[in-house]
């Protein structure tokens, strides 16, 4: 069934898109990812305009995580003080980003640098977390402790002046470290049009040792509130933002969601965290092909300006 | 004042003498002179009717006349980027700008333009893509480039495989050979707008008479709704979906709720 979107200005199949809504929730589900890193490319890829497809899947990304950090909510798994400080820091990573994306447009280098970041986080991030989760179920092999945390443990994060304790996550860190994640993830999130929950969850678990308990619902309430935010900032600078598409996609995800969490759930977190390395790494090598393999077109167009 | 006249007579004999001689007139009329876009819109056609009446009863009408409807939508500038291998991948290295130029372009003749009438007469008359004044930013200047320009080519590709640039031999078909009717093909992505249809009619190579007509794509309904709330009223646009964003994400947890 084809449906006019009003403000993509195209067609596209209602069922292709919650079919697409469906499979990204149910990854974002299995491993509480916010899985823009997935959609966004996706959109793009039937045809969407780039920005409206980062600007919408904002809005899309918004409902998954605040459907998420409901749950976690519940369960009491979310750290308030972790993700406001966070937040913080966010905001202005955000802002920086949004700067940086208007020059890179005006040069004709967007594509390039999406690309390139896209390739380096990706691959980087992906290689990580396949190379700890082998290790890891070697070690299990072995039959040694599979868990690599080792509580207690100091690295010259923890010597960094401004320390803060942070009680829910049972953490004492300084606010540094904290800040300069959340500053590269608002700006990350804003170059490439993600949440950034996939480089988020690692960063706190590895330099903050945040515990596996509250991480996935802190990461979470700082995807809905940098994700509703630019979902506003969108709106109100570009205009790019189209809500049918986003409705779509949220109704997809959110039911995708639900299924990718009872599967997640049912796995083993080495073997999920497995998973979510090849997937991120795959989609890394999908990006590297595309830079360095011969376009089918060298020319593409912009639009400027309507006159 | 009376001395004045013949004078002024022999300017406007002159003027008439100079014009062409339009013996013929075209009378056309368009199925359909505003376009809605709602939610189903996939692409509309229109069809263009007309004859070539005589002006008076003297005329005798020709009988090898030859037809081409150019319809131009509303005007954009649009940059057209080259890629080149630099250390491995492919970036933009090039790219140029072509100014206030039809968002939408469609030729449709009775045969191939080029067969209509000189290359010269074409120019003129901006007949036919190749001819069609297509200006770029070069340097300090606006001047449209030879047809074989590797950007102008490159431009006028990517905007034909989205259908919103098209030229067509066979576009027209005469029914009579007075009585003549265009297929005009608006693609799913017609942007909106004012959009304006010229019909020039040539006999034996030369321009004989032209004239002219306009349509008009708007977005309706749910459409323009949604279009133009997201365009005057953005922060509340903004608000609007985040706040449902969040309403989804509420309903979600509530209906799977398991505990």
């Amino acid at each position: 069934m084809q449906f006019y979107l009003p403000i993509a200005d195209m067609p596209v199949n209602i069922f292709l898109v919650l079919a697409m809504g469906v499979a990204v929730g149910f990854i974002s589900g299995m491993f509480g990812i916010g899985g823009g890193f997935l959609m966004t490319p996706l959109l793009i890829f039937i045809g969407i305009p780039p920005a409206v497809a980062v600007a919408s899947v904002a809005s899309h990304i918004a409902a998954s995580s605040f459907s998420g950090a409901i749950s976690y909510w519940r369960k009491r798994a979310l750290d308030t003080a972790l993700a406001l400080m966070l937040l913080s820091a966010g905001i202005i990573g955000t802002a920086t980003g949004v700067w940086l994306f208007t020059i890179l447009r005006s040069l004709d280098q967007l594509d390039l640098m999406i690309g390139l970041s896209y390739v380096t986080l990706l691959t980087v991030v992906g290689g990580m977390m396949i190379n700890e989760s082998v290790r890891a179920e070697l070690r299990t092999r072995k039959g040694q402790p599979a868990t690599l945390r080792r509580p207690g443990s100091h690295t010259w994060l923890h010597g960094l002046p401004f320390k803060m304790r942070f009680k829910r996550s049972k953490i004492y860190v300084s606010a540094i470290p904290v800040w300069a994640i959340g500053f590269i993830i608002g700006f990350i999130g804003a170059i490439m049009g993600i949440g950034g929950g996939f480089i988020l969850v690692p960063m706190l678990i590895y330099f903050l040792r945040v515990p596996t308990a509250t991480v996935i619902g802190t990461s979470m309430v700082l995807t809905l509130v940098t994700m509703a935010s630019a979902t506003v900032m969108h709106a109100v600078t570009n205009h790019l933002v189209d809500a049918v598409l986003a409705l779509i996609l949220m109704i997809g995800g959110v039911i995708g969601a639900q299924f990718g969490a009872r599967t997640g759930q049912k796995m083993r977190g080495e073997r999920l965290r497995l998973l979510l390395g090849l997937l991120v790494f795959s989609v890394g090598l999908r990006f590297a092909w595309q830079l360095v393999v011969q376009p089918d077109d060298l020319y593409s167009l912009r639009l400027v300006g309507a006159v | 004042m009376m001395r004045r006249l013949p004078f002024i007579l022999a300017i406007v004999l002159t003027a008439c003498a100079a014009a062409p001689a339009a013996a013929e007139r075209l009378v056309v009329s368009l199925s359909n002179h505003r376009v809605a876009i709602t939610s189903n819109f996939d692409g509309e056609n229109l069809v263009l009717f007309g004859t070539i009446e005589p002006t008076d009863s003297k005329t005798k009408l020709r009988q090898n006349y030859d037809l081409v409807v150019t319809v131009t939508g509303p005007r954009h500038t649009l940059r057209t980027r080259r890629k080149e291998r630099v250390l491995g991948i492919w970036v933009n290295v090039d790219a140029r700008e072509f100014v206030r130029v039809p968002s939408y372009l469609a030729v449709l003749s009775n045969r191939p333009v080029s067969e209509i009438a000189p290359p010269d007469v074409l120019r003129l008359e901006q007949v036919g893509i190749d001819n069609f004044l297509l200006p770029q930013r070069i340097g300090p200047d606006l001047a449209d480039t030879v047809p074989q320009d590797p950007f102008r080519t490159a431009f006028v590709r990517l905007e034909s495989q989205q259908g919103l640039y098209q030229e067509s031999g066979a576009g027209v078909t005469f029914l009579t050979p007075t009585v003549f009717r265009a297929a005009i093909q608006l693609p799913a992505a017609v942007p909106t707008g004012a959009y304006a249809i010229e019909v020039k009619l040539f006999a034996d190579g030369a321009l004989v008479t032209r004239t002219g007509s306009a349509l008009e794509v708007v977005k309706a309904g749910f459409e323009q709704f949604i279009a133009e709330a997201a365009r005057d009223h953005g922060f509340l646009y903004g608000l609007a979906t985040a706040l449902m964003a969040l309403l989804t994400g509420w309903l979600a947890s509530v209906i799977f709720r398991r505990d």
